[in-house]
């Protein structure tokens, strides 16, 4: 598969009054054309801030230490600022969180969707707006054509981010980022806009980044999903793979805390503690003072990926030979049956051969 | 919007209606002579006087009296020019004191406006910090300080500029500059907290996601959002400048309302200072008015909504 | 992306399971948080113009204070012979020998009035032969004190009534509004001159007539703040608790509002310093022969081109404290509302 975007070991630091903060520690993981890719972890776990590297958008007390971040081929890192204004909007584009803050209150919403248009020469100006018309149609505004000329304000919050994504695909993107494109909505809203994204996936030929703290919205979204702690990917897979067969105590903790149709939501699960102070990141496994299945080697030496599967790996020492075997809790062993039940019914239907290693796998 | 202006209209004249009748009555308990030259006259002379200007009438009537003059414009006679109208003596000065007002609000809010924006662009740099450096300076030194500074250096050791007469567009220019200090001052001061918060703003971030260059964001996004709450402090520079007029006019000798002001308060010229009190908040709440109806105009939020701006 | 596994050599005994989660442990190590006016003040501190003119200002009012028992000579004693004595420190300090430019020939002005040797007035003397250093002392200290007076009203009228206006809300807020906008719509220099001429001219009826006026900001900004607190939850929860107003109002509501109060004070004190000196400019401030920095103006500006000297020492202790006033007033606002300096 042809990988559209590929990140080698990017680290950032962001110089502050207490310190050098180190919210990105040795980030690799790549997209390929046309997958969706969620990254998925707590607040503050670094999501923004890894997708910010890319758009060449951090603030500016920001520092990259060290990293390639390739697109087709070109390290971006080295890019000139005016080369990283030629892929934005353009080749990569983004969605933000809040779309009540993130459209200008000035300026007619069809002028800011033609904007990218105008500004990379695709197009004149009216054809800029015909097109802006168009993609808002696209993405669900009724009766485009009448309100090109009216102000954010007059639109409702679900509105708003539809114009945004409207903004963000008007260029036919390469790569599409959405950052919490659904978090600041109410849930129904969310919904709604989850929907009109999958709707995306489907009508334009995009690689997408989908960053959520929310487990429950990339199952029906995502490929392949990134798990993130403190400024690390701790485990990564396909979407199958993260939420059958987890194999990071992290991960569980978050599959845990995710709702679902069996638990009531007021015995909702939430991983004790809080994320490490990123001024100075402990040596060993970030997760380990929150972790009940915390080894000795936890607090001595960072854990390395684990190959788990040719697409599935995990940084933590459990999956060491020496570690001993640990149960996981009760929920995701049942997640795992669930899997062995997907698969065989699967194999079953299709009649189609499934690589025995993950089957085997499942059973330690 | 229409209702909304209207409903303003009305204020603005019930406040001018109190702003009057307090000026009235207040002078009505001033005390000291309003004669010029009272010591010399006889006990008839001054009732000859005072029935000439209407002061034998009742109080209320000669409340009356004025307030329905103040209707057709005709602010009483001022009692020690000659028995002018003051309304006279107001059309024959306005001209010069418009002229430095409108010269000073424009470069003052112009520069204002340019150092602002660069002070903000260029936050916690050099650039920042000597623009902001100027704002501190305009703002603290006083105007009258900074007239004479500039007629000293500028007019009389330096000869570029006629001292102290009023000829023409060359003899406004130290004014206009003493006068512009403030507003620059205020403006570049407001302008820079403005654009800090609009450039810090998710949209102005989106605006670079979607491939803009620096000075292209500033020029096609932050700029015109922080520009238009500039407009709101169009009003209290307007205050500063009919105060700065004062005493600038009279370091640089211009007859204009400001030197007029101070010299009929030195010699108790009650009908003039009455006229031109009314005159300034008349002016001031005009300034108000027009900026609430401007500032509603350019902010699509508002002009919009049509609800009402809240106060 | 490639497994790393095998570079590290790891003894088996390391995998010895830890008990778990030590999480209140690592709660305690975080940054102890410091309480928010401890942090402002630490913000402050480092803001190196505030400081310097908080520094300053201590200096100004101590000297200030010291006028008001000692000053090198009488500030109002008047000596004609000596009148327009030129600033003088010591023989040859270029600006402070004594000396003057008279028609191109520098001239001794001291020698010339036949002032005794020894006897100097470091900032020379005014027309009346009156020791212009004595007389700056006291006009500082005179105009500070009318600064400070001033501001007093803000405090006893403008933060009542903006408390009073906030908290109740509705019609009485409505009325309260409508009288501050029509005060706040006639020039309050207006309103100060109108109320001076009504008294006499002095020390009390300027601070009385600058009073009356300067307290309007004070009121909105007070207004703004009780609105946004009054919905504040142990605000509601004290009101639901059926405490008394005034008690909520000293005990919730002014140590909230006390760093806008005390930013607004700062920026107070200069505008009433400019006033008095504005109004004793154009000649309705404080009587003669009393000294302010206004009548050092005043005076100084009227032999400014023939004898600048009268004028430059007020203007520029005048435009110290202005800018002092204002340096600090900055930093007391950036510093306890961190989010304008980001
Ligand atoms: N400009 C900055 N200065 C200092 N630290 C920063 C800055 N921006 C981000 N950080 C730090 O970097 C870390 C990662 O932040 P990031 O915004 O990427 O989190 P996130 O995973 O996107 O969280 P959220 O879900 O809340 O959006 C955090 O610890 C944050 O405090
Ligand atoms: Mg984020």
């Amino acid at each position: 598969m042809e990988r559209i975007l590929d990140v080698q070991h990017l680290k950032v630091n962001f110089a502050t009054f207490a310190g050098q903060v180190q919210a990105i520690r040795d980030v690799s993981f790549h997209l390929n054309k046309g997958e969706t890719l969620a990254i998925v972890g707590e607040s503050g776990s670094g999501k923004s801030v890894t997708v910010r590297s890319i758009m060449g958008l951090l603030a500016n007390n920001a520092h990259i230490d060290d990293g390639i971040i390739n697109f087709k081929n070109q390290d971006i890192l080295k890019m000139t600022p005016h080369e990283i204004e030629n892929l934005r909007g353009n080749d990569i584009s983004m969605i933000f969180q809040d779309p009540m803050t993130s459209l200008d209150p000035t300026m007619p919403i069809g002028k800011q969707v033609a904007e990218p248009l105008l500004i990379h020469g695709k197009a004149t100006k009216k054809a800029a707006l015909k097109r802006a018309e168009e993609v808002l149609e696209l993405v669900g505004i009724t009766n485009a054509k009448n309100r090109l000329k009216d102000y954010p304000h007059q639109f409702s919050g679900g509105q708003r981010q539809r114009i945004v994504i409207a903004m963000a695909i008007v260029n036919d993107p390469e790569i599409l980022i959405a950052d919490e494109p659904t978090t600041a909505l109410d849930v129904t809203i969310q919904a709604q806009i989850i929907d009109l994204m999958k709707e995306l996936q489907h009508k334009i030929d995009t690689s997408i980044i989908f960053i959520t703290h929310d487990l429950g919205v990339v199952a029906g979204i995502a490929d392949r999903v990134a798990v993130m702690y403190a400024g690390k990917i701790v485990e990564f897979g396909t979407v199958d793979e993260i939420f059958y067969d987890p194999r990071h105590p992290y991960t569980w903790g978050l599959l845990n805390s995710m709702p679902t149709l069996k638990t009531d939501a007021e015995r909702l699960y939430a991983i004790p503690g809080t994320p490490p102070n990123l001024l100075n990141p402990p040596i060993g496994d970030a997760f380990a003072p929150r972790n009940p299945y915390a080894m000795a080697v936890d607090y001595e030496a960072m854990p390395p990926f684990f190959k788990v599967t040719a697409t599935h790996y995990a940084a933590t020492w459990l999956l060491h030979p020496d570690a001993p075997k640990v149960t996981p809790p009760t929920a995701i062993q049942q997640r795992k049956a669930e899997y062995r039940a997907l698969l065989a019914e699967q194999q079953d239907q299709h009649n189609t051969t499934i690589d025995e290693k993950i089957g085997d796998d499942l059973d330690d | 919007m229409g209702k909304y202006i209207l409903k303003r209209i009305g204020y603005m004249i019930l406040t001018l209606f109190i702003i009057a009748t307090a000026t009235f009555f207040l002078m009505k308990l001033m005390p000291g002579s309003p004669y010029a030259n009272q010591a010399k006259m006889t006990t008839e002379q001054i009732k000859i006087m005072d029935q000439q200007y209407g002061l034998n009438k009742p109080i209320v009537q000669q409340y009356w009296i004025y307030m329905i003059g103040l209707l057709h414009g005709d602010f009483g006679t001022s009692f020690q020019f000659n028995n002018q109208p003051v309304s006279y003596l107001i059309a024959s000065r306005i001209g010069p004191s418009m002229q430095i007002g409108l010269q000073a609000i424009i470069l003052g809010t112009g520069l204002g406006i340019l150092l602002g924006a660069i002070a903000a662009i260029r936050k916690n740099t050099w650039v920042d910090t000597v623009a902001t450096f100027f704002a501190i300076i305009g703002r603290s030194i006083p105007n009258f300080v900074f007239a004479v500074i500039l007629q000293f250096f500028l007019a009389f050791k330096l000869g570029l500029f006629p001292i102290a007469l009023w000829d023409g567009f060359s003899s406004s220019i130290l004014p206009t500059i003493a006068l512009a200090m403030a507003p620059l001052a205020t403006t570049a001061r407001f302008m820079r907290t403005e654009m800090v918060d609009v450039l810090n703003s998710d949209y102005i971030e989106l605006a670079r996601a979607k491939g803009n260059s620096p000075w292209q964001t500033v020029a096609k996004h932050a700029l015109r959002n922080s520009l238009i709450p500039v407009v709101t402090i169009i009003g209290p520079m307007a205050v500063d400048l009919m105060v700065g007029s004062m005493v600038v006019e009279n370091i640089f000798s211009i007859p204009g309302i400001g030197e007029q002001f101070v010299k009929s308060i030195t010699t108790n010229d009650y009908p003039t200072i009455m006229g031109l009190t009314i005159l300034y908040s008349t002016m001031l709440v005009v300034v108000i008015l027009i900026v609430d109806i401007l500032y509603g105009l350019i902010d699509p939020r508002i002009r919009l909504s049509g609800s009402e701006a809240q106060n | 992306m490639t497994d790393h596994s095998g570079k590290i050599q790891i003894k088996p005994a390391s995998f010895k399971p830890v008990a778990a989660a030590n999480v209140d442990e690592q709660e305690k190590i975080s940054a102890p948080s410091l309480t928010f006016v401890q942090d402002a003040l630490r913000r402050l501190r480092k803001n190196r113009a505030a400081t310097v003119s908080l520094w300053l200002l201590l200096i100004i009012i101590m000297i200030s204070v010291v006028s008001i028992w000692w000053t090198p000579s009488n500030p109002n004693a008047q000596n004609v012979a000596y009148a327009n004595l030129p600033p003088k420190i010591g023989q040859g300090i270029p600006g402070f020998s004594g000396q003057a430019n008279v028609g191109g020939r520098i001239v001794d002005k001291y020698a010339q009035a036949k002032v005794p040797k020894g006897t100097y007035f470091i900032l020379g003397t005014d027309y009346l032969g009156r020791d212009l250093f004595s007389r700056l002392m006291k006009g500082v200290a005179l105009s500070l004190l009318i600064g400070m007076l001033a501001t007093l009203f803000d405090l006893v009228i403008g933060v009542p009534y903006g408390l009073i206006s906030g908290w109740h809300g509705g019609r009485t807020d409505t009325i309260m509004q409508r009288i501050i906008e029509i005060i706040s719509s006639i020039p309050n220099l207006v309103i100060v001159i109108l109320m001076l001429l009504l008294f006499t001219p002095g020390l009390g009826s300027i601070v009385m007539a600058m009073g009356l006026t300067g307290w309007i900001t004070m009121a909105r900004l007070v207004r703004a703040e009780t609105l946004t607190l009054k919905s504040q939850e142990y605000v509601l929860a004290a009101r639901t608790l059926g405490e008394s107003p005034i008690k909520i109002a000293i005990k919730h509501l002014i140590p909230n509002l006390s760093s806008t109060i005390i930013i607004q004070t700062m920026f107070s004190i200069p505008t009433a310093i400019f006033f008095e000196a504005f109004l004793s400019f154009i000649g309705i401030g404080i009587p003669a022969p009393n000294a302010s920095l206004g009548t050092l103006l005043a005076d100084g500006q009227k032999t400014f081109r023939f004898l600048p000297y009268q004028m430059w020492y007020p203007a520029a202790v005048i435009s110290i404290i202005m800018i002092a006033f204002n340096l600090l007033a900055d930093g007391l606002r950036d510093a306890f509302d961190p989010k304008t300096q980001e």
